[in-house]
């Protein structure tokens, strides 16, 4: 598989896990230099995603375990705790403009999942 | 110079509305205006919540009473002098004198003086064993002195009589008497009709009341012994507490030459300012409008203007609408806009239900548009939609008896509904009070912004964004006002369906697709959402029942069924085994702690009759539920859209009441029904007597044992908008009742909205009940037998979907924080509390 997301100058990838321990249309948190990052096999569009896994409206680590999808075509997590919702493609949140979220480039390479941080 | 930009505002009276009058001048303070507050009170204590007075009586302290501590007036730079009444005004050096003799200069005086108790003078009133009923002192002393009284009266069968009398019953007297002069109980508030109800429902609980007495002496040497009438009778009694009414404090404003009411209170304008421009009067003391403002809200309306005044803002004070709703010793009693106008100055409409305790009472005008006032006994739920017709002159159906009777079935029905639905709510109705928003509000965002879906309305107004309680009328309103506008409004699920539920759940069923992918390929278009993912997956477990997290179901399930347990605080879940019934052995009971123990977890029974465990890791859920399942328990479902529990008394095995076996019964219906997924959770119970201890009649579906067989309710619902269950069968055996229920559950299921319960599917369906009986009991559509069937078939395929967790490694491997480390969460954190843990407080 080619890397999906462009790659800035000086990104340093880190071995995340395998393709099959996200489940496809899914996400997952992996654990990557003591962050806690939500991966999102986005198989439905052939993409995947990275993000924090903390939702910044309460703190909680768990957007990793919201249902993915769509909005206008852009495409986006809700965590599962208030359905804060989050553009996995710029972090805005996008039904409260007052929260936002890290996102982070993910390569897929011999079936390993690589993040960028 | 600071010292001269200081208004000097000095506070005569500390109970409620002189406490709300200092915390709105605060609150409006702004830079260049600097105030010294000085607030002089009689009682020992800062103001208290007088109107909640008699739960003084039930347990609560003084302290709890307070409605602001000694530090409070501190922190905000307010002397607070307490024992301590003003004597004297001198309003031409503008100084006020207080009984310990300290003199301080005003620049405003604020009377908040209140009222004290109106006592009639009637030989005798001076014995012991004769109190009012106005502070806590008075009640600490009917308290201490009803340890040795047998027998108490009051007089005064207003509001306070009342509370004063059920309060004598509380302290243990064995009897209690209310005499009241005129010849009703709550004669401002009531009717005579309404007032012979609410005596029914008084006498019930243990109450004498006697009317039109006029008491000519209290009788006895120093201590009271007895009550003499004018008509002759006499009332034995060693205790008498006085609640006539009251009387306006001016006395300290006649002094100081104010101008009052020959009948009391201090006259002022409608800035609140008495004969001297310097000088306000608020609450129970002022006389506005020619009357007396003997209501809490009036008198905190009343401090609101004139600390408006005081700082540069205009306001006045209006006649105050007095409609009241209160719960009097469990009965409502309420009225609004003008309850007692007669005939021929209006149309009146009167419904009485004897058995049931209720009266109510509407005036409407003679060309029957609009609604006057009227009268509530004994149930008041209709208070505030009527309040808001009423004040807002609402133009009434051509049936205004529907207002409060209800639909009542047939043509009318859909007339009748449309009234009580959202759209004929004022605009100024609050619709979200998390976050303070009106409907008028939510219109115009929809009319004039075009934000037409729940999240642009969430966005542009925060509507919803607490709670999330308002939803449903949050979207029946942007339907409503698309309607309004001449837009065609399709029910569709979200940007990817363009079908409603109902016609989604038969596509799927016709071409028999088991696949969120399936569906959306199918059917929809886009990636699908976090409002059609969990509905799909509620609708291919409805159909087929098989496991949720199978295929590619598992990520488009909403955030509880994701992992088959309730995400807490902290991101940590609850465990609930299901224990049909409420029904357990000892031996279950003793594993159900040994899983608690073992895993850390917090334990507290549930409203429904069996145990939740709070604060188990992703983790460990698996391994908690291996134990469980291992000893017989299966999945609650206490996470899903789906039945919950059927709850149950014991019935006619153990109790002497009982007719029949409720447990047994409610157990098969439980075990009929478990993992039975639905538009919204489900709840049942069996009651097995008429005494209803299972409270059969709040749920979704509800059964209660005659002596012939079992009575079945439907579309009960408690929470937030409780709601009695109605009756739809009447002494059916056991197999006729359940085959009702499964005709009931699988229309429902069929022909919901998505996260609608039964009781809203039935306030929105046209027909009402009579439609819904004539559906599952009657057969009128020709399905019921296909009902049955398709009911069958998904109890046939049940599985317990935590046993099958367990057993497959595959889906067990989900359950784990991180893909790629073997460790739980280590953000979550806990705090002890009784001796079990519970979750870190959010930030």
């Amino acid at each position: 598989m080619e890397p999906v997301k462009n790659t800035k100058d000086r990104i340093v990838w880190h071995k995340a896990c395998h393709v099959e321990d996200i489940p496809e249309d899914g996400g997952g948190c992996a654990l990557i230099e003591g962050k806690q990052i939500a991966i999102f096999n986005f198989a439905r569009r052939g993409e995947w995603f990275a993000t924090d896994n903390q939702c910044p409206h309460r703190q909680q680590m768990a957007v990793a375990r919201g249902m993915i999808g769509s909005q206008d075509g852009e495409p986006k997590v809700a965590c599962p705790f208030h359905k804060k919702t989050f553009s996995l493609q710029t972090g805005q949140c996008l039904n409260d403009d007052a929260y936002r979220i890290n996102t982070f480039p993910v390569m897929v390479r011999e079936n390993q999942v690589y993040v960028g941080l | 110079m600071r010292e001269q930009n200081t208004t000097n505002i000095i506070v005569i009276g500390n109970g409620m509305v002189g406490y709300k009058f200092c915390e709105k001048l605060l609150s409006k303070q702004k830079n260049d205006l600097v105030f010294s507050i000085t607030v002089f009170g009689e009682e020992p204590r800062p103001a208290y919540d007088r109107v909640h007075l008699s739960e003084f009586f039930a347990g609560k302290t003084g302290d709890d009473l307070t409605m602001a501590s000694m530090d409070w007036y501190s922190k905000n730079g307010i002397r607070l002098f307490l024992s301590d009444p003003v004597v004297d005004i001198n309003r031409q050096e503008k100084l006020v004198r207080s009984h310990h003799g300290h003199i301080v200069h005003y620049d405003y005086l604020i009377m908040a003086t209140g009222s004290g108790a109106f006592v009639p003078s009637i030989p005798g009133v001076e014995k012991d064993g004769v109190f009012v009923y106005r502070t806590i002192e008075d009640l600490e002393l009917i308290q201490s002195y009803a340890r040795k009284a047998k027998n108490g009266a009051v007089l005064g069968g207003g509001l306070l009589g009342l509370e004063a009398a059920k309060a004598l019953l509380d302290l243990g007297l064995q009897q209690a008497h209310v005499v009241e002069f005129a010849p009703r109980l709550m004669p401002r508030q009531i009717d005579d009709a309404g007032s012979k109800m609410l005596q029914n429902q008084l006498e019930g609980l243990g109450l004498n009341i006697h009317l039109l007495k006029s008491t000519q002496e209290i009788k006895g040497g120093d201590t009271i012994e007895g009550m003499q009438f004018a008509d002759g009778s006499f009332l034995e009694v060693d205790m008498l507490v006085i609640s006539a009414g009251i009387r306006p404090r001016d006395e300290l404003a006649k002094i100081a030459g104010l101008e009052t009411h020959p009948r009391g209170g201090i006259v002022v304008d409608n800035m609140l300012t008495t004969s001297d421009p310097n000088i306000f009067a608020i609450g129970e003391c002022a006389l506005a409008h020619h009357m007396i403002y003997g209501l809490i809200a009036p008198g905190y309306e009343m401090a609101e203007v004139v600390a408006t005044y005081l700082t540069g803002g205009t306001k006045e004070f209006l006649p105050f609408d007095m409609s009241t709703k209160l719960k009097l010793i469990g009965t409502d009693v309420a009225s609004f806009g003008d309850p007692f106008i007669e005939e021929p100055a209006c149309k009146t409409i009167r419904y009485e239900n004897k058995a049931k305790g209720v009266y109510k009472r509407i005036n409407v005008s003679i060309d029957g548009k609009e609604l006057l006032g009227g009268i509530l006994v004994g149930d008041a739920e209709q208070y505030n939609m009527l309040l808001q017709t009423c004040k807002s002159k609402t133009i009434l159906p051509p049936d205004s008896e529907d207002l409060i009777l209800g639909s009542r079935g047939g043509e009318e029905a859909s007339a009748a509904t449309s009234v009580g639905g959202v759209m004929s709510l004022p605009d100024d109705a609050l619709i979200c009070s998390c976050e303070a928003v009106t409907k008028g509000m939510i219109c115009q965002e929809v009319s004039e912004n075009g934000h037409t879906t729940i999240d642009a309305i969430k966005k542009c107004c925060k509507a919803g964004t607490g709670c999330g309680g308002c939803l449903p009328m949050v979207k029946d309103i942007i339907q409503g006002v698309l309607k309004q506008n001449g837009v065609y409004v399709k029910n569709i699920i979200c940007e990817h369906f363009d079908y409603s539920r109902q016609e989604l759940l038969d596509l799927v069923k016709i071409n028999g697709i088991r696949t969120y992918n399936g569906v959306l390929n199918h059917f929809g278009h886009g990636d699908g959402c976090e409002v059609c993912k969990p509905l799909v997956g509620s609708l291919l477990a409805s159909l087929w029942n098989e496991n949720i997290l199978q295929k590619d179901r598992a990520p488009i399930q909403d955030s509880n069924d994701r992992y088959l347990a309730n995400i807490q605080k902290g991101g940590t879940y609850s465990v609930v085994p299901r224990i049909p019934g409420g029904e357990i052995t000892p031996e279950k009971l003793i594993v159900i702690g040994q899983v608690a123990q073992r895993y850390g977890l917090y334990t507290k029974i549930t409203g429904g009759q069996r145990i939740d465990l709070f604060g188990a890791h992703l983790n460990d859920l698996p391994a908690i539920w291996e134990q469980l399942i291992a000893v017989g328990f299966e999945s609650g479902h206490a996470y899903g859209k789906s039945l919950r529990t059927v709850k149950s008394c014991v019935g006619s095995t153990w109790c002497r009441f009982g007719v029949q076996d409720s447990v047994s019964f409610a157990i098969e219906v439980e075990d009929r029904y478990k993992g039975l997924r639905s538009p919204h959770k489900l709840k049942s119970a069996v009651s097995g007597c008429v005494r209803e201890c299972a409270e059969a009649q709040s749920k979704d579906f509800g059964i209660i044992a005659t002596e012939k067989g079992w009575n079945l309710y439907v579309c009960g619902n408690g929470g937030s908008k409780p709601q009695h269950a109605q009756l739809i069968a009447t002494d059916v055996d056991k197999e006729t009742c359940i085959r009702l229920i499964d005709r009931f559950l699988m229309f429902y299921i069929k022909t919901a909205d998505p996260l609608t319960r039964t009781a809203t599917w039935l306030n929105k369906m046209e027909g009402g009940i009579n439609y819904l009986k004539a559906v599952v009991v009657d057969d009128v559509l020709g399905i019921g037998e296909e009902l049955e069937k398709n009911m069958q078939a998904l109890i046939e395929v049940y599985k317990c979907e935590w046993k099958e967790v367990v057993e497959s490694p595959e889906l067990r491997k989900r359950f784990s924080h991180f893909v790629n480390a073997p460790i739980k969460d280590p953000n979550i954190e806990f705090e002890t509390m009784r001796d079990q843990k519970k979750a870190k407080e959010w930030v």
